[in-house]
């Protein structure tokens, strides 16, 4: 089972993780990434591109079930205001054992940092603003995969 | 008539432009994204400022990522934007 919601509320990831549980399998694993309210940070806007994002997403969660034989994938990536300490994205997979279900939830929010249609705008307590600068890092993450990363 | 293109922009290339997007008489299926940056870039002051530096932009088509050396081929939607980052 793949699901994946792109929204601009709020989740709750125990009810999510909950239900992936009930995949049959013996290993959940999952990631939550929150807002940091770093350097005065009011608030983080997330822009997309709506027609691509939903597809992109659901083509990573393919990927990831097929490479790990995967019981269940679920992706929700939130867009629009968000504010430090929000939850921002959710990634959980099922498997039958935990390798499979801990290395594709990597893989999974490793990629989607680098390839999925987001981009993130940064207001801070003394009115400055300005677009988020993609990282080398996370193109290295994502890398990692690509070369034997199993 | 002519074959019409669909362009997107996205975060800093939306805002420099000022617009989320626009139609435009399709260039030419030979021709590439690349070359659709430069001639987008001669629309005016802040199609300039947007597209000053391509190292710093990427490109979908038709809700795919490309290369900017990718031809426009059949293209319906073009979309550009600066690198992701999301997550």
């Amino acid at each position: 089972m793949i699901a994946v919601s792109v929204q601009t509320g709020d989740f709750d990831p125990g009810r999510e993780q909950a239900a992936l549980e009930a995949s049959g399998g013996g290993a959940v694993a999952s990631f939550t990434g929150l807002v940091r309210g770093e350097g005065g940070l009011v608030q983080l806007h997330l822009d997309h591109y709506p027609a691509m994002t939903q597809k992109q997403l659901e083509a990573l969660a393919e990927e990831a079930s097929e490479r790990w034989s995967l019981l269940g994938v679920r992706i929700i990536h939130r867009v629009g205001p968000l504010t430090p300490g929000d939850r921002i994205v959710f990634v959980a997979t099922a498997a039958r054992h935990r390798q499979a279900a801990l290395e594709s939830c990597a893989f999974l929010i490793d990629w989607l940092k680098t390839s999925a249609p987001f981009w993130k705008r940064e207001r801070f307590a003394d009115g400055r603003t300005g677009w988020v600068e993609a990282r080398d890092e996370d193109d290295a993450q994502a890398a990692r995969w690509k070369t034997g990363g199993e | 008539m002519a074959e019409r293109l669909e362009i997107l922009y996205f975060a800093w290339v939306r805002e420099r432009i000022g617009l989320d997007g626009e139609t435009i008489d399709h260039p030419g299926e030979g021709a590439r994204i690349s070359d659709l940056i430069a001639l987008l870039a001669q629309r005016g002051e802040g199609y300039a400022a947007a597209f000053a530096e391509p190292a710093r932009l990427r490109a979908a088509i038709d809700q795919k990522f490309v290369p900017l050396d990718a031809p426009l081929g059949s293209a319906r939607e073009v979309a550009i934007f600066p690198p992701v980052t999301g997550g």
